[in-house]
Formats: structure tokens, sequence, C-alpha cells
């Protein structure tokens, strides 16, 4: 979409756009993904439900499965010889239901079969009966300590309190409202796939799958088969997308306990409406904010609260509500605070990780606030938030102080100066480029343009005094340079920017990636917007190491101080002398091998005034979003958006378009179409019939400015691109549509929630024509 | 699975086959299917894909109408000289899913689905299109509104085999528009189909996804005729016309949307077709 300047291709470094070594496979569709991967005498597994958000399972009879032709094992809670919980912060969800079901969608039994078809049948033949339970859907309820626990450990998961400054100050001005941001999906295409083969002895098994964190789900893996973690290996399935969607076990310690019964390979795929039900989504959550400002429109406090819904079980629910209540003042200044917020659990579909994770929510409740109180100082948007744009060294309201570059200013200054669309109101001829697109619904003179900004601030990579770190190894053989980690390429292209990184270091271009498992240490997660910064980190110190090594070789044999030597582009050069050697001459015949662990600074956990260092680093982006509203149908057509975002450096620009572009779409889909609806606990809409995410055709040009200012903290200056462009465009399109429907309903109501469905527009103008 | 060469050879088949399923161009049966409605045992899949003389249609510009095949895909209604006969039909087919579902999906498949959000059966109801049935027992002509009988409901029976479709060819606009939440690839939250017949001076609008079958509206088409050959100032219909639309519509709360937005959006479509039509007229004149 956006017309990308590449300078003259010379070697695939950093700063280069080199075409991905998966891309080929990916377009011609020779790609394996975990779906794709199979194994001589594998059989099939598959998982029986829950069809109740709340029940007690009264009998379990899987002898009907059992009888069936093909059938291999059918296996419940009480095959689970290990711990049946697992969680990423807390052991809370278990393998199969045991005595309760808690979602709709809960595993209660896997099967293995001959195929397919044949464990459906199985399923079909598993007789449960349940006493059904009231839910517990209201998450006010579930704060409510009077209201009976639907789990052990609590229906609060987390309940966190920010308190600032003086919170009773009152500003010369102030602005309230109440948002409601609805529960969206990852999405990802490739769906959930395994495939486990346990080791011939049966003490031991490989497990092949599309996931975020191998050496996480090795650690949960292990605990729920009770093996030590040596026994238990991965290795990372061809993955298509990810978003926070597989930082959860789904299917991972199923298919390993049915290899392990069965004694064969067990391949596993969740089809679409499963993996609507087997893994984790973004928390839908009500947020209430107040704003108070002087009268030049300076904030001097603000309160806010928030509900997260977390479903069922815990996930990282207490993770995403601490980045939710610590974003509460977005990029802004403010000098007293009071905020409180909740993550309970109730019998919806679990929530967890999604890209953005709880800044989505909070950001948009900022942003909607910030215009707000523009209006009510009578200010234009964008000077609002330039008057209030916080720099490098402010305080946030958690006492932590923001070290990271912080150019904020410039980001809202330059997304101002993108141009506008040339575009005329109502678009061109092509329907697509309407309110209702290819419906023929909207006609030029029912069409009123809009525009809205919206800034935000996204802490990169894990807090709260985690111990987050990332592993790589790399190997010099005549030549040949290897680079192992763990790190989960999961689509962003780490593989693409980890051999880029060796070769600007090493001054050799024959790089290749080995094999993505848990036969080297950790890599952290990918999520978070980490991996470039920390894996990379990682990959940079052993590239480093090992250059060290050869230079010091080199420096030896010539007789000279090691420190004379560096590697520019290509070559070995003699700072001093001037002599220089081509380092593939240089490494011939010598062989290095090097691993390095990369740790971010040391953060810690918020105290009960919300009080402390717990994030690490912060990346800025600001948005404008340009739509054409039909607003008697409450239709949207999103035309432009425009973004300036603070990356540090572009080693890789096309992938940082690739982010922005993507992210971009995600926020969209949030803005206008994106919700998972459940009606008394039960998903309605688990299909891509019914759950709609943005095409081409909603799929607005992105007009790009890439902030490169050099970030000091980070190994190789650049900051994590993954999160901040889903995190502000969402507010930007709703700021947008907002201002269209006040041109031709000044005495609208505002829209005050995600996504904007057509019927919310035509109720805000409702009593106003 | 048989592929049948032949119509007669189709209806063999269905009276030979206790247990049968018909696939067309398969985007409504295979989303069945894959939604666990699994194929029962001894199933046999007829399809109807080899089968020429339901792939085409024909135009037959003394009797004045067009007869289309059943298994006559969308991409081929959206192609010219279809478009300049049955522009309703046409605009209907283009909002159709996306250019792979147009490729394969039929509007005989559309018709036997009987979806109330159905794109193509607006169109045809809003036409007064006809049905041709036929069986190994004989033939039968119904007008495609008797053929539904509610939300996914006709009254088939399994051994009976749509054939085509004839619809009229009449002077004068005609219009279908939609409202879904995205700009393709979308089942419509209300639709509505417009068919002005300058000659007999009649208007006929049906409605789509506001009721458990596709909708006609008397008491609007009475107030669109009185506008459009009438002379009745627009002013003063356009909020009687809506009203009416808005009278004959039956919607439902569901997940796609609420019953009050889909009853709002039908109004607001019918009226904005009429605009269209007295636009085009002006055009004309
Ligand atoms: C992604 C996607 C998007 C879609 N978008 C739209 C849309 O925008 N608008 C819309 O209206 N529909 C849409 N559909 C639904 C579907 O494409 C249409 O209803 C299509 O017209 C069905 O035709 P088919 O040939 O594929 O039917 P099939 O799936 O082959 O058959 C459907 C049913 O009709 C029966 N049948 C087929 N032909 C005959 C016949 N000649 N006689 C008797 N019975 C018959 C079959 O037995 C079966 O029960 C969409 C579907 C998908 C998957």
């Amino acid at each position: 979409m956006t017309d990308l300047q590449l300078p003259p291709r010379q070697r695939d470094v950093l700063g280069t756009s080199p075409t991905r070594p998966d891309a080929p496979a990916k377009v011609s569709g020779a790609f394996a993904f975990s779906s794709d991967l199979t194994a001589d005498g594998a059989v099939w597994g598959a998982t029986l439900r829950s069809p109740h958000p709340h029940a007690r399972i009264v009998a379990l009879d899987v002898s009907g499965a059992l009888a069936i032709d093909g059938v291999r094992a059918v296996i419940t809670a009480a095959d689970v010889p290990g711990r049946n919980a697992y969680g990423l912060i807390e052991s809370d969800q278990p393998v199969f239901a045991d005595g309760i079901v808690r979602f709709v969608g809960e595993p209660v039994a896997a099967v293995a079969a001959a195929d397919p078809t044949t464990c459906q049948r199985a399923l079909d033949a598993i007789v449960v009966t349940y006493d059904v339970l009231p839910p517990l859907l209201d998450p006010e309820a579930a704060i409510d300590p009077g209201t009976a626990s639907i789990h052990p450990h609590g229906n609060v998961v987390r309940h966190q309190r920010i308190v600032t400054g003086d919170p009773s100050v009152v500003g010369d001005v102030v602005v309230e409202g109440e948002y409601e941001i609805g529960m969206q999906d990852q999405a990802f295409l490739g769906l959930e796939a395994a495939l486990a083969i346990p080791d011939p002895d049966g003490s031991g098994v490989e497990l092949h799958v599309a996931t975020q964190w191998l050496h996480e789900d090795r650690q949960q893996i292990a605990a729920c088969l009770g093996l030590p973690e040596a026994s238990v290996r991965l290795v990372l399935g061809g993955v298509g997308g990810a978003f926070g969607g597989r930082e959860d076990i789904s299917l991972q310690v199923h298919a390993c306990l049915l290899a392990l019964r069965v004694g064969r390979p067990v391949r596993m795929h969740y089809s679409r409406t499963e993996s609507f039900l087997g893994h984790v989504h973004r928390h839908p959550a009500r947020i209430w904010m107040r704003h108070h400002a002087d009268r030049h429109g300076t904030l001097v406090n603000i309160e806010a609260r928030f509900v997260f819904d977390g479903g069922a079980y815990a996930s990282t629910s207490s993770a995403v509500l601490i980045n939710a209540v610590t974003h509460t003042q977005g990029p802004y200044r403010c000098p007293n605070a009071v905020v409180d917020g909740y993550a309970v659990r109730t019998n919806h579909l679990p929530c967890g990780a999604m890209r953005g994770f709880g800044v989505v929510q909070a950001c948009f409740a900022h942003e909607s606030q910030m215009d707000r109180l523009a209006a009510a100082c009578g200010i234009d948007p964008l000077d609002i938030r330039r008057r209030n744009a916080m720099v490098t060294g402010d305080v946030l309201i958690t006492g932590q102080p923001v070290t990271s570059v912080a150019p904020v200013l410039r980001c809202i200054d330059e997304t101002e100066a993108l141009p506008l669309p040339t575009q005329p109101v109502g678009g061109d001829d092509h329907p697509f480029g309407r309110p209702g697109g290819a419906g023929l619904t909207s006609d030029a003179g029912n069409i009123v343009r809009g525009i809205g900004y919206a800034v935000s601030i996204k802490n990169l990579m894990y807090s709260e005094g985690f111990d987050d770190f990332s592993t790589a190894r790399c190997t010099v053989d005549d030549g040949q340079v290897a680079l192992k980690y763990a790190t989960a390429e999961v689509g962003q292209g780490f593989v693409t920017i980890a051999e880029q990184i060796a070769r600007s270091i090493l001054g050799l271009d024959e790089v290749s990636s080995e094999t993505i498992d848990t036969t080297v240490g950790s890599a952290g997660s990918t999520s978070a917007s980490r991996q470039t910064w920390m894996s990379g980190g990682a990959v940079e110190g052993a590239c480093r190491a090992v250059r060290d090594r050869l230079l010091s070789d080199i420096a030896s044999e010539r007789g000279v101080e090691p420190g004379r030597l560096e590697v520019h582009d290509c070559d070995v050069v003699d700072v001093v002398d001037g002599w220089r050697q081509p380092v593939r001459e240089a490494v011939r015949g010598r062989s290095f091998s090097e691993e390095f662990i990369h740790r971010h600074r040391p953060t810690v956990r918020l105290n009960d005034l919300g009080q402390g260092e717990c994030h690490t680093a912060f990346a800025f982006a600001a948005h404008r979003a340009v739509v054409d509203v039909d607003v008697d149908l409450g239709l949207v057509k999103v035309v432009q958006i425009a973004t300036a975002q603070d990356i540090g450096r572009a080693l890789n620009p096309m992938s940082v378009i690739g982010q922005i572009e993507g992210g971009v779409a995600q926020g969209l889909g949030l803005a206008v179409m994106e919700e998972i609806v459940q009606v008394d606990g039960v998903i309605r809409n688990p299909s891509f019939t019914d759950y709609l995410l943005p095409t081409i055709a909603d799929m607005p040009p992105v007009e790009i400015a890439m902030i490169e200012e050099y970030e000091p903290e980070s190994p190789l200056g650049a900051k994590g691109v993954g999160e901040p462009p889903t995190i502000s465009s969402t507010p930007a399109i709703v700021a947008a549509i907002r201002d269209a429907i006040s041109q031709a309903y000044p005495m609208a109501r505002p829209l005050t929630r995600v996504p904007v469905r057509p019927h919310d527009i035509v109720d805000a103008i409702s009593n106003s024509r | 699975m048989i592929s049948p060469q032949t119509v007669d050879d189709a209806l063999d088949a269905l009276s030979d086959t206790p247990v049968h399923r018909l696939l067309a161009g398969g985007t409504d049966e295979m989303v069945k299917l894959n939604h666990g409605a699994q194929l029962r045992q001894f199933e046999t899949v007829i399809s109807l894909s080899r089968i020429p003389e339901l792939s085409m249609w024909t135009l037959d510009t003394a009797g004045r109408q067009i007869t289309i095949g059943a298994a006559v895909s969308w991409s081929q209604l959206t192609e010219a000289p279809f478009v300049e006969h049955v522009p309703v039909l046409a605009q209907a087919a283009r909002t159709v899913g996306s250019p792979q579902i147009r490729n394969a999906g039929t509007i005989g498949g559309n018709v036997a689905t009987a979806s109330p959000a159905g794109d193509g059966l607006c169109a045809l109801v809003a036409l007064d299109a006809m049905a041709t049935v036929r069986s190994t027992r004989g033939t039968r002509r119904v007008r495609v509104a008797e053929l539904t009988t509610g939300p996914k409901r006709t009254n088939l029976e399994p051994d009976e085999l749509i054939v085509s479709l004839d619809v009229p060819l009449t002077h004068g606009f005609q219009g279908y528009t939609k409202v879904g939440v995205r700009n393709a690839m979308v089942i419509s939250l209300a639709g509505v189909a417009l068919v002005v017949d300058d000659d007999r001076q009649s208007v006929s609008f049906a409605l789509g996804s506001v009721g458990p079958t596709i909708l006609r509206s008397p008491a609007a088409e009475t107030v669109a005729a009185n506008v459009l050959f009438g002379g009745t100032h627009l002013g003063d219909a356009m909020s009687q016309l809506a009203a009416a639309i808005r009278k004959t519509a039956r919607p439902i709360d569901d997940h796609r949307s609420t019953a009050a937005y889909r009853r709002h959006a039908v109004g607001v479509l019918a009226t904005r077709l009429i605009e269209r039509a007295l636009i085009s007229r002006g055009a004309s004149q």
C-alpha cells in the first residue's frame, strides 16, 4: 500500500528489506504449517467440549465411544497423570474439567481414532450428564464479595489501585464518560494444530506445535504429564499468525496425553469454530474515566475505574489489567490520579493476551476523554494533546520515570503533516470506496466525512519483576553462519531480522537459522512487542562474541592489539595500519560457537498504591483516521489512516510497514466490526460467517511516517513495532466517526463503545434529528 | 457421488436414491457439512455441475422473458448482456460473497436455501419470478415467493429439482441495495429490491432479512406507484413510503443486529431506491 523506497540492494544487512526466507514457500503454498505435519502411523485426536457455561458433571460414560471400531483411546480428567491444571500466571485451568465446567467449550474428554470422522463419532458417543448451574455473567457481580465463587481461587483475579499526588484536585473543566470495549478475537488464519510423537519407550514425547513460546509450553505440559521437562521436547510447527492467542495452552497437553496413551503419533487440528472456543480472547471491558484540566486544557487529575471480564480462567488477566491501569493517562503528563481496576472471573470465554494487551482498552477510553476535554475547553483536539504530551523524563502515575525516547510531539506533528486523501467524499465510482460497499447502499449525498486523531503509549517487554530473557547461539563454521534460538516465528519476520543482524555484525553473508525448538535456552514469548529487542539482542550478543573471538585470534596471529581490529562491511580491518582481509577468508578453517542471554533491566511489582517501576520501556504512536459515514444507516468506510510511529530504528523497513498495516487492519476491525457475541454465556458467532474481519474492500491506504530516534536502552536502537498500530488506530477511527456524525447531527450522543455497530450510530442520532 | 449430464438423468437419480444430497455450487451445502451436518451412511451426492442446460440462460424476446437455468452462477449474472436485461438481479448478484463464491454459487442454490437474507431470492421475489420444478412425477410451475415457506424452508419434495427460473423483461428502473457490516462478503442485515414496470405503471418492493421469508410490501408499492406515476409530491410520500415499508417488516433481534435497526434500515433503503428511480427517469427524459 505504501510505496517503499529502498536503497539499492547490496547486502541483506540491517536497514534493508531482504526477501524473507519463508516467503517463496508461503506464496507458493509449499510452506508446512503445523496442520500439515504428519508422521507414519499417526492417528487423530479430537476434543469433547462443554455445551454449558456452568454445570456440574454428574456422570461421564465413555464406554460407547470405546466400543466404536477404530477408536484408540478416550481420556478424561481421571487420565491426567500430573497436575490437572495449567495457566500462564496461576495454574487454575484444568486440562479436562474435573467435576465442574465453567465455560462453553471447556474440554471434558479427548479421543484418539484412526481418522477425523471416527473421532467425531466417538465424541458423539460419549455421554455426559450435566447438572446445569446458574452462570455468573456480570463482571460487576463477580466483584461483589457476596457472590458465590465459581472457582476455588475466587472471582476476583486481581484488584489494583493506583493513587498518586492529590487525587482530590478538581479541575476548572471536568469531563467524564463510561466506555465499553467488546471481545475481539485474534483470528489468526492458521488454526491450532499439533503433532505429538511419543518416545518409543513411552518415557517422553516430542510435540510439534504452533505456539508463541516453546519453553513456557514445555513447562506447563510437563507438569500436566507428570514428566520431567527434559522428557518433553517442543519443536515449532509452522505458525500462521498468533496475536497473543497462542500464548496459552490449547491442544498441547491433550495431544501429548493421547500420544503417550496410544503409543503412536497423534495429530490434532481445531476447526475455526473450535478455535473460537479453544483460545483466549481480548478482554471485554468497561472503563469509567473522569478527567480534570485547568481552563487551558492542562491535565490536573484523572480518576478511573476499569472492569475487565477475564472469563472462566485467569490466563494473563492480571498482567492485562496492570497494563490497562498503568496506561490510564495515555502519553500525557498528569500529576494526580486515582485508579481502581478489577480483572474478574465469569462463566464467559476465557480472555488473555491479544496485541495491545490491556492498553487497547485503556487507550480507547483516554483518547475518547481527550476529545471530550478538548470540546469542553474549546481547544482543537490536537492542541490539547500537544499541550499535555509527555517527554523523556516525565514521571508516570505509577511513579516510574519514562526513560525511553518519547517523541510524542513528533508523532502528533508528523501524523498531522501526512497528506490527506485526495479521494472525494463518497469515494470514486467504485462502490468499495463508499460505506456499504458492494451493497450499493450509499449515494454521495448520504455521506459525511469525518476526521479523528488518537495517540498512544505502549509498554514493551514483560513487566512487574518478571525475569524476562532471550537466548541465542551463533556458530560460524568455515564461513557459514548458523543461528540457533527458540524464538517463535509466528509470521512477524524474526528469522529475517536475526539473519540481517548476523550479516551486519559478522560481515558474512551466508547465514541460516536452525530448527526452532527447545534444544537451546528460552527466548521468551513472541509477544509484548519484545522479540526484536530481546531475541534480537541475544542474536546480536552471540554474534558479537563470535566476532570478538575471531578478531582476537587474528590479532594474536598478527601480533597486534585486538582493539585495532574491526569488521567493516565484509572485511576485517586493522584501523591502525590499514591491513584488511575479507571476513570470508579470515574465517576459513576456523570455527566458533557462542551463546548469549539477553536480559532487560529489572522491573518491580506495583505496591498497593500502584507505585513502582513496573515497566521496561515505552513506544509511542499517533493515528489520524479519515472516514466517510452514511449517518442515516450507520455505515462507515475508513478512507485513510495516517500514522507516525516511534520505532527507534527501522531494522527492516518492509517489516515495519507490514506490522503497521496489519496492526491498523486489526484496530479497524475492533473499531467497526470485530466482536465475539455471547448470549447467556453461549458464543453466537463462532465462524467467519458472522465474526467479521475487515477485507481488502474495508482496508484503507495507510500513510506512514517512521520516527527514527535511536533508543539507547535497546540493543539495536530499535523499539518493538507490533502493538502500537493496533492501539490508537481504533480510537482515531471512532473519533472520526463522531466528527462525521456531529456534522450531520450536532446534538447526537457521542459514541462510547467499540465496535461501533450500525445501530449504535442510528441510536446516537435517534433523538437528535 | 454422481454427476448426471442431463436433467432427466438427474431426475432419475433423485427418484432412485432414497438418501441423497443435491449439490450445485456447494457454497451453502459445504458450509453446512463443515459445521457438523455429517454425510449420512449410503448417502449419494448428486452434483448439478455437469448439466449444460442448467448452466445457461436464454432470452425469449417475443415472450418478454428470460429463463435462467438453476445452476447459472452469480458471475454469469453479473456479465453483459444479462446486466442490461435484469439489472435488479445483476445488482443482487454483485453483492453476493466474493469472486470465488460468485463463480461457484448458483441462483438455484440460493432459492433452495431459502434464506431470508438471500440476495438473489429478494430480487426474484420483486420480479415475481416463476420457478419450474420437475421430478420424474411431473413438472410444476410455482412463484418463487410461494416456493419458500419460512427461514431455510421450501415446499420442494426430496425428489424435486428446480430446473429454471423465469423472469419477466420490463421497462423501467430496477435496483437492489443491501446493508452489511463490511464492504463485501457479508450477509445482509436488510435488503430491498425494487422493480418498476413503466408499461403497467406498477411497482414492486421485496424486503430481505426482515421476516421469515422475503416480504412484499403492497402498501409501499401503492405509495411508490403514486409517486412515480400519479404525481404525488415526493416530500410527503417519502416518509409515508418508509413508514409503509417498516410496517411490513417483521424483523428479529439476533447476533447480527437488532430488529429496530433492520426495520429502520429497510425504510431508508426503500426511499433511496425510489430516489434512484426518479433520478434515472430524470436522466432518461
Ligand atoms: C463466503 C460466503 C459468502 C456468501 N455470501 C452470500 C451473499 O452475499 N448473499 C447470498 O445470498 N448468499 C451468500 N452466500 C450463500 C450462498 O453462496 C448462496 O446462497 C448460493 O446461491 C448457494 O448456491 P450453491 O449453488 O452454492 O448452493 P449449494 O450449496 O450447492 O446448495 C444449497 C442448497 O440448495 C439445494 N439446491 C441447489 N440447487 C438446487 C436445485 N436446482 N434444485 C433444488 N435444490 C437445489 C441443495 O441441495 C442445498 O440444499 C455465501 C456463502 C458463502 C460461503
